[in-house]
């Protein structure tokens, strides 16, 4: 007959990855979001060592070779790989350097915007009688104008040159980074964990930074992507219009604006710098991608 | 419905006096003496310079100041342009309508085709013209145009002629501004094959301007669509045995397209700010190459203004695309 | 000959080494018959209807040995032959009626939509019609509700607009999809009453999806029950939950309140549903069965049928009472 036997049930968690080989696991198998990662790397690494990779001094000019073309075209040279600009300097040193400058403009600016962001974003959520729309205005003002425009603007007060630049493209991506941080405290704030800890006896602060904020950190994480992203092709077209980083500083924007007198010429001048431009933010669009589809558990359901 | 649009209404106000604000505030920051700032002249001796000062207002404290400038502007008086001596508004006005000609281009160039693209992206799903039509979309707006615009300009224009490289229209023809449209005007014209110039003048441009637009439409509408291809009630319409057409188009893409109208609609911005940078590679006689030479001139009366213009012209067009919404959302329309 | 036969059914999603989600599943439900699925969530028994409509999609699979429906062979339709039937003589109503309808059209213009697709009404017979559908399912002021938004109704009225959908081809076997689960308790008895008042006037067959087995017993002739994507157990409605064969069947009668009262906790099985990474390798009750036994452990048992119908389990309960 059935005799019921003692039953242990097993640790069902046990058995399920944990939450970074489960990230890793989703990022990993979007093939483009690697990829964009591993050119991230490629220009990550030249940004860090570049004056050890580049093949010449990107400021020095060969009076001999004006407008070389790259080495697999006709009059092209073994030491300038890629080529030279008008004034004889090396294109790929420039290139090298220049991925200096935009991951410099990329990161300061994404960090100059994020802090004050995220804390205005925190206060405008936690405080929502009057705080919380005073500030929401401010950023509406400020979204009024399209970023670029109110970057020119910007660097018409502050007048061009790097360190504007990053002033002027932090400040245009401050209320993303606001709105973002605002809707997702809103909504964790009516969770129940969120009780759960004001009843506990939380302070302000730790609710803030330790109960809730966390809970905030993926939609974030990928919208500092995309900024840095955004950053990296505002400061270009700021270069180009001649209001941002000044030539002959080798920005890749900045070199544009100079090789356009010479798209008949020396199509590679202005090309490339382009192109990597392109490249360097398709990468960061798709990791940011990536990043989202692996972080957003919604997402992560759907087929 | 009512109170739908009321409040938008209300929230106009306070974001006009905000914008004033930023614009006020935009001038007195410049670093130097504002009467050489104001009326572009170096070395004015002191005592036209107390002149000026008075005459100027700027002896008043800020607050005042402020309202002055308020007052002139609720008069319609936004200043004259250093280097031209004419109106900032006058220009504006001429100037605009090359703008928005080249804008419309370029939305219904990106409309058209990111619609498309997003739903058969969606219906697709997976398939290589799906691939294809996220990786180009990303493409588009991973790139920085006026790169696109030179290479386009290089491959077209210079290597294949087919477009010119400037302009609107060529030198040769004489045509009357009647509307301020170049393609209504040449039409209107007497001057044989001025449509197709002025057509070939207009591709490239808004092509150029339409590629950043054309690559968020067609991501939103695919993304768009899928959401709503996953709705129940998208199930339910399938569960009653309707053809694949209908449940797609008349379930489907009713609802997709309430949130690609709104992105439709902010792309407006986007627009602005590419013309800037399209309009300064293809010499296109718009207020984006009007306003980035003034800057470099340090016209500081086009400056001010001109942004204050242009922020205007947005904040109108998300708030005309926002009651828009409210239509198109039975929802929000029943609202009382 | 049955109106539904369904044999074996596997529905998996990835490709075939997948986790299937119903597995080797086999029903059948006769003209004008009452047959209740039951199960937990996430048991399978909503994926095993929406194969039969076909509205499985990519990346599931479906196979089946049989899949029949009103004498023909479902696995054997083309997308338009299915549509002719999907809508008209099988329909279903599904669990939320709040997201159920699009919330861009008025209800009128929904139920005509079934009309003008199946029954080839248009204009001024299809409104009267879809009037007197809406006065069928009870709905008060049927008139100005043709006209009206879906999120204009309530939880109760838009389920019986759902109904209305559902029924307005005169199909032959309606399915029912949890259809009281979303709402209130005092909406639930009523929509279960239309829902079987309709079924015995228009002698339709009724598949109930449920787990509230209080609605079985009072609905239904026969019942299937489901653990974990496979049928554990079909058999009659009286005689099911008066002696339960399947371990699982008596464990899911255990757990009704009512039958706990007195005692300090309800009665309940140790343990959770197997999910996709901890399939046991003999039967999917094994980890948890109060009766387990190493056979179980190591082989898996297959629907067979017993005293009182089909129960799938080496040691079936209560075989000596007739």
């Amino acid at each position: 007959m059935n005799t019921p036997v003692p039953v242990t049930a097993v640790d069902q968690s046990l058995l399920y990855p944990s939450v970074y080989k489960e990230f890793w696991q989703h990022f990993s198998k979007n093939k483009g979001a690697v990829a964009g990662l591993a050119f991230m790397a490629l220009v990550v690494f030249c940004a860090i060592f570049a004056p050890w990779v580049a093949p010449h001094d990107p400021s020095e000019q060969y009076r001999d070779f004006l407008l070389t073309p790259p080495v697999w075209l006709e009059g092209g040279q073994w030491q300038f790989l890629l080529g030279t600009d008008e004034l004889g300097r090396d294109l790929l040193s420039r290139l090298i350097q220049g991925s200096r400058l935009s991951l410099l403009i990329g990161l300061s600016s994404v960090v100059m915007s994020l802090i004050p962001g995220i804390l205005m974003g925190l206060l405008a959520g936690f405080f929502p009688k009057i705080l919380g729309p005073t500030i929401m205005r401010l950023m509406d003002i400020m979204l009024a104008l399209p970023s670029l425009l109110l970057a020119v603007a910007i660097v018409a007060i502050l007048g061009p040159g790097l360190i504007n630049t990053v002033i002027a493209i932090a400040i245009v991506s401050l209320p993303s980074y606001v709105r973002l941080t605002r809707a997702a405290v809103m909504g964790e704030l009516n969770r129940d964990y969120v009780t759960a800890a004001r009843l506990a006896g939380a302070t302000l602060p730790r609710l803030m930074f330790i109960t809730v904020l966390p809970n905030c950190m993926a939609p974030l994480i990928v919208q500092a992507t995309l900024s840095f992203s955004s950053a990296i092709l505002d400061a270009a077209a700021l270069g180009f219009l001649g209001l941002g980083v000044q030539p002959p500083t080798p920005e890749w924007g900045t070199m544009l604006a100079s090789a356009r007198d010479y798209i008949e010429r020396a199509w590679w001048v202005v090309s490339l710098p382009g192109l990597t431009i392109l490249l360097s933010v398709l990468a960061i669009n798709l990791m940011g991608d990536g990043l989202r589809d692996a972080l957003d558990p919604k997402l992560k359901n759907a087929a | 419905m009512f109170s739908f649009i009321a409040r938008r209404v209300g929230l106009l106000i306070p974001t006009f006096f905000g914008i004033t604000l930023l614009t006020f505030a935009l001038i007195r920051l410049i670093p130097g003496d504002p009467v050489e700032v104001m009326m572009g002249e170096r070395r004015v001796d002191p005592e036209m310079h107390a002149q000026a000062m008075e005459r100027l207002g700027l002896n008043k404290p800020l607050y005042a100041q402020y309202i002055d400038y308020v007052g002139k502007l609720a008069h319609g008086d936004l200043g004259e342009s250093l280097r031209t001596r004419t109106s900032v508004w006058s220009e504006f006005t001429s100037l605009f309508p090359a703008t928005l000609e080249l804008s419309i281009a370029a939305l219904i160039f990106a409309g058209i085709i990111g619609l498309l693209a997003g739903v058969i992206a969606a219906l697709r799903r997976g398939s290589l013209f799906d691939h294809g039509v996220m990786g180009i979309s990303l493409a588009g707006y991973s790139m920085p145009i006026f790169w696109w615009g030179l290479i386009l300009i290089m491959f077209f224009s210079v290597s294949l002629g087919w477009t010119p490289v400037s302009g609107r229209i060529d030198l040769l023809y004489d045509i009357e501004p009647k509307t301020g449209f170049m393609l209504i005007d040449t039409l209107l014209s007497d001057e044989e094959g001025s449509f197709i110039d002025a057509l070939r003048h207009l591709i490239l441009p808004a092509i150029v301007l339409g590629t950043i637009p054309l690559a968020v439409i067609a991501r939103m509408t695919r993304s768009s669509m899928l959401e709503v291809l996953r709705e129940d009630y998208v199930r339910t319409a399938r569960a009653k045995g309707l053809s694949p057409a209908r449940v797609v188009f008349v379930h489907g893409l009713r609802n997709a397209l309430i949130p690609v109208l709104t992105v439709f609609g902010l792309q407006v911005g986007t627009l602005l700010a590419g013309a800037v940078l399209t309009e300064t590679i293809f010499s296109w006689p718009g207020i984006g190459k009007w306003l980035i030479e003034a800057i470099g001139a340090r016209d500081y009366p086009v400056v001010q203004n001109g942004i204050l213009l242009i922020a205007c012209l947005v904040i109108l067009v998300n708030f005309v695309v926002d009651i828009l919404y409210g239509f198109a959302n039975p929802r929000i329309r029943h609202q009382r | 000959m049955p109106l539904l036969d369904i044999k074996n059914l596997n529905v998996r999603f990835g490709d075939a080494t997948a986790t299937p989600v119903v597995d080797g599943l086999s029903l059948s439900v006769d003209k004008g018959e009452v047959l209740a699925i039951v199960g937990e969530s996430g048991s399978g028994k909503s994926v095993t209807m929406m194969a039969l409509m076909g509205l499985i999609d990519h990346p599931g699979i479906v196979t089946a040995d049989a899949l029949s429906f009103d004498g023909k062979d479902m696995l054997k339709l083309n997308a338009r032959q299915r549509r002719q039937i999907v809508g008209k003589d099988l329909s279903m109503v599904f669990q939320d009626p709040m997201t159920a309808l699009n919330p861009s059209y008025t209800v009128g213009f929904q139920i005509k939509e079934v009309l003008k697709q199946h029954l080839g009404l248009k204009g001024k017979a299809a409104h009267q019609r879809a009037l007197e559908l809406l006065q069928k399912v009870e709905i008060p002021g049927a008139a100005q509700r043709l006209e009206a938004y879906p999120h204009q109704l309530s939880g109760g009225m838009s389920q019986r607009v759902a109904i209305a959908m559902a029924i307005a081809g005169e199909p032959k076997l309606l399915i029912a999809d949890e259809p009281t689960t979303a709402l209130d308790v005092t909406i639930q008895a009523q929509i279960m009453d239309l829902l079987l008042a309709l079924q015995k006037e228009q002698d339709m067959g009724l598949v109930l999806i449920t787990h509230d087995l209080a609605v079985v017993a009072e609905t239904a002739q026969r019942v299937c029950v489901m653990y974990a994507g496979q049928a554990v157990e079909v058999g009659q409605v009286p005689g099911l939950f008066d002696v339960p064969a399947h371990p699982y069947s008596e464990a899911l009668l255990a757990a009704i309140p009512e039958h706990s009262m007195g005692a300090e906790r309800l009665a309940t099985l140790p343990g959770i549903v197997p999910g996709r990474y901890d399939r046991p390798s003999g039967c999917l009750l094994s980890p948890r069965c109060p009766y387990v036994q190493d056979k179980c452990r190591q082989q898996r048992p297959s629907l067979d049928p017993q005293v009182h119908g089909l129960v799938r389990c080496f040691y079936p309960l209560n075989q000596e009472v007739a």
